[in-house]
C-alpha cells in the first residue's frame, strides 16, 4: 500500500505552548504527484514542512514518508526526503561544489555518488559557471538554485519546498517553476507557497491550509468549479458613481459591488452576484433606465486567488 | 561516524578561511610570549613552562575557547541552516562531536605552537620535561572542558555574541570559584574547590597526572558536551 503514497499524514497536530500552529492535519501525497500546500502566511505550512522532515515531532498524530515514521523511524525516513527550507539557508563561506560535497557527505553518499550527482545537478540547475564561486556572493537566484541541488543531490524520493519562488526577479521564478515542474514525476513533491498562480501552473492538486486546519483538498480546476455558484461580473459605466453603485446593488441577485477604478465620469465596477437567470440583462436595464452610458460588461472567471480568499476570510459565505 | 568526520572537516575549513584561526592562534602566541619572558626573566628562574601554563589556564582558557566555540551552532541557528543540518540523516550528537573535535584541533593546534617556549628552554637549558608533558595534557584536558563550556553556550542562542560573554563568563566563575573557600568554609568549600576548573590543573603543572583530576575534566566535557545535545534536541519540545 506504500507503494502508492509516498507522504502519509494522519491527524497532524503541533502546539507551540497552548496554541495549536497546525491541528488534524490528515492528506497523502502519491508517488510523483506535486502537491502545492497553500496558505497565507502563518497558516502552519513551514510547521508542517518541519514536522515531516523531522525537525520537530508532531504533538499528535503521525507521518509517514515512504513508508517511514518520521518520528520512530526519523533516520531512514530522512535519508529519503531532499529538503529546501523557507528563506534557503546556506553555508555562504563555501564554495557551491564544496557545499554540495558536504551536503552529500552527511547524507552518506559514497565519494564517487557524490562527484558525479555534484555534476548532474550542477547541470539540471543550471549553475555550471558558479561551481566554484563562494556561496555568499551568489546572487538570491543562483542560491535558490544551489538550495534546490542540495535537496535533489541524494535522488531523495519525496522532495519538501518551503516557498521556494519567495524574492528572486520574474525570470528567475519561471525559471525555477519549471525546474520544479521537471523535477515531478521522478520526485513526488510539496511545495508550499501563498502564491496562487504557481499552484496552479505547477501543482496538480492543491491543500489549502488556514489556522492550522485543511480547509480545502482538490485540484486547482476543481477548486474553481466548487464556487461555480458565484458569477463576477466587471462592468464600465459612465455616470455618477455614487448612484451606479447604489443602482446596481439593488438589482436583483446582487452580492456585492465595488468600485475599481475609473476617471470622472465613468467607472470600473466588480460585481459579485448569485448564478441565477442572468443579473446581466438586468444590471444593463439599471444602467440604459437611469440614462447613464454602459460601456462595457463582462463575466469574470473567479482566479484561484479568490477562491482562497473566499475560503480563508468568513467560511461559508 | 562519517559525518561526524564531514562536519569537523567542515568546521575545520571554515577556521582557516576565516580569521579566527588566525586572531586566536596570535593572541595566544603574543599573551604566552608575555607570560614566558616575565618567568625566565628573573634573578633564579627555573628552566619550566609552569608559570606560562599556570597563567595561560587562568588567563586564557576564559577567553580563547569561548572565542572558538560562538560560531559553530550560533551562527547555524541565526542563518538557518541548522534546520538543514538537522534534518539531514544524521544524529543530533554526531553535530556536536564533529564540531567539538574541530575546536579541539584548533587549541591544540595553537597550544602546540607554545611548543616553541620548550625549545628555546632546553638550548639554553636542561628542562625537565616531564612536568612539561604532564602540564600540556592537563592543559588540554583543561581546554576540552572549557570549549564544551563554550559549545553549550553557542547552541543557546543564535548571536554569537551571547555566546562569547556566556561562555567568558561561566569558564571565569569555574575558574575563581574556589578563591572564596575562605570565606564560606566547610562542606561547601569543599566542593566548591571540586568544582574548580584551574584547582584540577595545578598537579599537572608539578609533574603529576593524577586519574582523579583527569576523570574531573573528561566528566566536566561530557556533562557540557551531553547539555548541548539536549540543548539541540530541546527544539522537539520547545
Amino acid at each position: 500500500m506504500t507503494t502508492e503514497s509516498m507522504i502519509e499524514v494522519d491527524g497532524l497536530t503541533k502546539y507551540y505552548g497552548d496554541f495549536p500552529a497546525v491541528s488534524g492535519l490528515t492528506f497523502s501525497v502519491r508517488k510523483g504527484e506535486i502537491l502545492g500546500f497553500l496558505g497565507p502566511n502563518g497558516a502552519g505550512k513551514s510547521t508542517t514542512m518541519r514536522v515531516l522532515t523531522g525537525y520537530m515531532p508532531p504533538s499528535s498524530g503521525t507521518a509517514r514518508i515512504a513508508g517511514y515514521d518520521i518520528v520512530s523511524d526519523s533516520l531512514k525516513a530522512r535519508q529519503h526526503i531532499g529538503y529546501l527550507p523557507e528563506n534557503v539557508p546556506l553555508y555562504t563561506e563555501m564554495t557551491i561544489r564544496e557545499y554540495l560535497s558536504f551536503m552529500g557527505k552527511i547524507r552518506g553518499m559514497s565519494n564517487e555518488r557524490i562527484v558525479s550527482r555534484t555534476n548532474d545537478v550542477i547541470q539540471i540547475c543550471h549553475l555550471e559557471d558558479y561551481r566554484d564561486t563562494l556561496i555568499g556572493k551568489l546572487s538570491k537566484g543562483f542560491r535558490q538554485r544551489t538550495g534546490i541541488a542540495q535537496a535533489v543531490l541524494h535522488e531523495p524520493d519525496v522532495l519538501i519546498m518551503d516557498e521556494p519562488t519567495i524574492g528572486i526577479d520574474p525570470i528567475q521564478i519561471v525559471e525555477t517553476r519549471q525546474l520544479i515542474k521537471d523535477l515531478g514525476g521522478e520526485h513526488t513533491l510539496i511545495i508550499s507557497t501563498h502564491i496562487l498562480p504557481e499552484v496552479s501552473m505547477i501543482c496538480e492538486r492543491v491543500v489549502i491550509i488556514h489556522e492550522g486546519e485543511i480547509v480545502a483538498e482538490d485540484t486547482p480546476k476543481n477548486l474553481g468549479d466548487r464556487l461555480e455558484g458565484t458569477e463576477r461580473l466587471t462592468m464600465e459605466v459612465r455616470g455618477p458613481i455614487k448612484e451606479v453603485t447604489k443602482a446596481i446593488r439593488n438589482v436583483k441577485g446582487v452580492q456585492d459591488v465595488s468600485f475599481a477604478n475609473g476617471e470622472s465620469g465613468s467607472g470600473l465596477y466588480n460585481i459579485i452576484g448569485k448564478r441565477e437567470g442572468d443579473m446581466r440583462v438586468d444590471l444593463a436595464k439599471a444602467v440604459v433606465d437611469n440614462g447613464w452610458g454602459l460601456l462595457r460588461m463582462e463575466a469574470v472567471t473567479l482566479s484561484l486567488e479568490e477562491i482562497f480568499l473566499r475560503l480563508t476570510t468568513a467560511e461559508g459565505s | 561516524m562519517t559525518t561526524t568526520l564531514a562536519i569537523m572537516k567542515k568546521e575545520l575549513v571554515v577556521y582557516f578561511k576565516s580569521p579566527m584561526a588566525y586572531i586566536v592562534a596570535g593572541v595566544f602566541l603574543a599573551l604566552t610570549g608575555v607570560f614566558f619572558i616575565d618567568s625566565v626573566d628573573t634573578m633564579f628562574a627555573v628552566a619550566e613552562i609552569r608559570g606560562l601554563l599556570l597563567r595561560s589556564v587562568f588567563f586564557l582558557l576564559p577567553l580563547i575557547p569561548p572565542l572558538l566555540t560562538m560560531r559553530l551552532l550560533a551562527e547555524e541557528q541565526k542563518l538557518g541552516t541548522l534546520e538543514l543540518l538537522l534534518t539531514a540523516p544524521v544524529r543530533d550528537y554526531e553535530v556536536v562531536f564533529g564540531k567539538f573535535i574541530a575546536s579541539f584541533i584548533i587549541l591544540s593546534g595553537t597550544v602546540l605552537l607554545t611548543l616553541f617556549y620548550v625549545l628555546i628552554l632546553s638550548i639554553y637549558s636542561n628542562p625537565d620535561l616531564g612536568p612539561i608533558f604532564s602540564g600540556y595534557v592537563g592543559f588540554l584536558l583543561c581546554g576540552g572542558a572549557t570549549l564544551s563550556i563554550g559549545l553549550l553556550a553557542s547552541s543557546l542562542s543564535g548571536n554569537q555574541l551571547v555566546a562569547a560573554a556566556v561562555g567568558f563568563g561561566v569558564i571565569l566563575l569555574f575558574n575563581v570559584i574556589d578563591q572564596i573557600t575562605t570565606i564560606v568554609g566547610g562542606a561547601v568549600a569543599k566542593v566548591l574547590e571540586a568544582v574548580s576548573l584551574t584547582g584540577h590543573f595545578d598537579s599537572f603543572a608539578r609533574g603529576v597526572i593524577d586519574t582523579g583530576d583527569v576523570v574531573y575534566y573528561l566528566v566536566v566535557m561530557a556533562f557540557f558536551l551531553f547539555l548541548t545535545i539536549r540543548s539541540l534536541e530541546s527544539r522537539r519540545w520547545r
